[in-house]
């Protein structure tokens, strides 16, 4: 199998706090991998260092067997190449739909206006929005709109997509749609790293679950062997109390 | 009648009485201030320096044709303003150390230009440039009048635009740094566009300003609007030309005055509404 995306070592610290101390992983091509931890234990800032949106302080990064965080990468090369969507959307206000859709195409990859839009149009259709093309992202559901923000990265025709708790900030009744929206990528062979506190999403849907505690990754295996029978007794805690909490 | 319709034909009552109430005691106070003004002793000889219809009508046409240059001044200025507040503002929100030199530039600028006072850059620019009789470089003084309200404008303007960039959220410029778009690229598309959305209110607040500092370049001797009802005045020794010039100075900033304020109070309701759904 093809190594797709390599973190080796990675650290990361905001101001005195340390967040990743150290985190190794490995994605192959068409890989889902899970990384499920409890809140504030690193998984957003994980996405974000893969993603070059924030600066690491130790560690690499691999896209391909290339070392995207050596200092000669331009990270807007990078970003091209992956797709991120974030918990709380981030869609541009002062655009419609199809703008929002159709910015990184045009900008990014200069692709013509009118087959920009064709492919927009196209995507919209396939996740089922295709009524909402000219609506403003205020005017949508937080459902919608986070599938909106998920076509937005697509249409980058990006190589890997990052989704960073991409249903925390929904209604339970519009987490369904966007989950589905993820697992239709899959069908489709999309290479995924998916920070998720959607536990039985994540059992379904990884190939590779891994689970972050206190800056590295504790264990990670295939979902059966991680959600069934971990070893690590903090692995069992965190997972005991989901179950407690009826979310699994 | 259904209980609603009475409670909103009170309230209408009420707006009403609530409008006569103000309207009435506005009278009463201009009447009284009124009053107070025109019976002091020195009034007469007041209204006759300042008031006199005569001189009112002989100084108009002067004034009014230096109150164009005025309009066309704040015109010319404004423009210039709000284009080069903008890339210093932009400038001023790069980040990373290779546009260092750059910010560091933009930043000095700013406080340099913002500690002189507008008239002492209208002064310096408008005599010192022109006296230097560089070639290729213009000479007028209304040219480097205008170029110091400009220079000194553009410093002000900047910092509202900053301050506008500052407004929309960071996760807005990640979120366009994600999808590969460069620095310049996400602030161009993604913030630039909802901070200038933020700060339309202060930007017309600076307008308003403006369009009165134009007058200022009458310490150059350019002919507008200040500088002919003084010219009037040294003629006649009479004051009446400056309160034609008053006028026309509001006439021309009441409306931007007002439309500042129906626009703040509409985009305040606006926001409203839309946090509400």
């Amino acid at each position: 199998m093809t190594r797709k995306v390599g973190v080796r070592g990675l650290v990361k610290s905001f101001e005195s706090k340390h967040v990743l101390k150290g985190v190794d992983l490995e994605v192959d091509l068409h890989e889902v991998v899970c990384v499920i931890g409890s809140s504030g234990s690193g998984k957003s800032t994980l996405l974000k260092c893969v993603n070059l949106l924030i600066p690491i302080d130790g560690g690499a990064i691999f896209l391909d067997g290339e070392e995207i965080t050596a200092p000669t990468v331009n990270p807007n090369d990078v970003r091209k190449r992956m797709g991120i969507v974030f918990q709380a959307f981030n869609l541009f206000p002062h655009m419609t739909v199809l703008r929002n859709i159709t910015l990184g195409p045009i900008k990014v990859h200069g692709a013509e206006r009118t087959e920009a839009e064709e492919q927009a149009r196209d995507l919209l259709d396939r996740f089922g929005l295709s009524d909402k093309v000219d609506e403003y992202p205020d005017r949508l559901s937080g459902g919608q709109q986070q599938r909106v923000a998920v076509i937005r990265a697509l249409a980058n025709q990006p190589e890997v997509m990052l989704f960073d708790e991409v249903t925390s900030a929904l209604d339970p009744e519009l987490i369904a749609e966007v989950l589905a929206a993820i697992r239709g990528l899959k069908d489709e062979g999309m290479t995924m790293i998916i920070a998720t506190h959607e536990m039985g999403f994540a059992r379904d849907v990884a190939d590779k679950v891994c689970f972050l505690d206190d800056g590295t990754f504790l264990e990670s295996g295939p979902p059966t062997e991680i959600f069934t029978n971990p070893a690590q007794p903090r692995t069992r805690q965190f997972l005991q109390r989901i179950v407690e909490a009826g979310r699994l | 009648m259904w209980p609603g319709f009475r409670r909103a034909r009170r309230y209408r009552e009420e707006g009403a009485r609530g409008a006569l109430i103000a309207a009435g005691s506005t009278v009463i106070i201009a009447a009284l201030i009124t009053w107070w003004v025109i019976t002091s002793e020195a009034w007469p000889q007041v209204q006759e320096q300042f008031f006199n219809p005569e001189h009112f009508r002989a100084s108009w046409p002067a004034v009014l044709g230096g109150f164009w240059l005025n309009i066309e001044m704040f015109l010319v200025a404004e423009v210039l303003i709000l284009v080069f507040a903008l890339v210093l503002a932009m400038i001023r929100a790069l980040r990373g150390p290779a546009f260092f030199p750059l910010r560091a530039l933009v930043i000095v600028y700013i406080d340099l230009i913002r500690g002189i006072p507008i008239i002492l850059l209208i002064l310096l620019l408008g005599f010192g440039i022109p006296a230097l009789r560089l070639p290729g470089v213009p000479n007028s003084r209304l040219f480097w009048g205008v170029a110091a309200l400009v220079i000194s404008y553009a410093a002000y303007t900047a910092e509202v635009y900053r301050a506008g960039i500052d407004s929309v959220h960071e996760s807005q410029r990640m979120s366009g740094r994600s999808l590969g778009l460069t620095q310049i690229q996400s602030l161009r598309y993604v913030t630039v566009p909802q901070a200038i959305r933020n700060v339309v209110p202060a930007l017309l607040n600076g307008f308003v300003s403006l369009q009165k500092d134009v007058a200022l370049v009458y310490v150059l001797g350019v002919r507008e609007a200040v500088r002919e009802a003084e010219i009037y005045n040294a003629r006649t020794f009479n004051y009446t030309a400056y309160i034609a010039a008053a006028i026309l100075f509001l006439i021309a900033s009441v409306p931007v005055a007002r439309f500042a304020d129906w626009y703040t109070e509409r985009d305040r309701r606006r926001r409203q509404s839309v946090g509400a759904a």
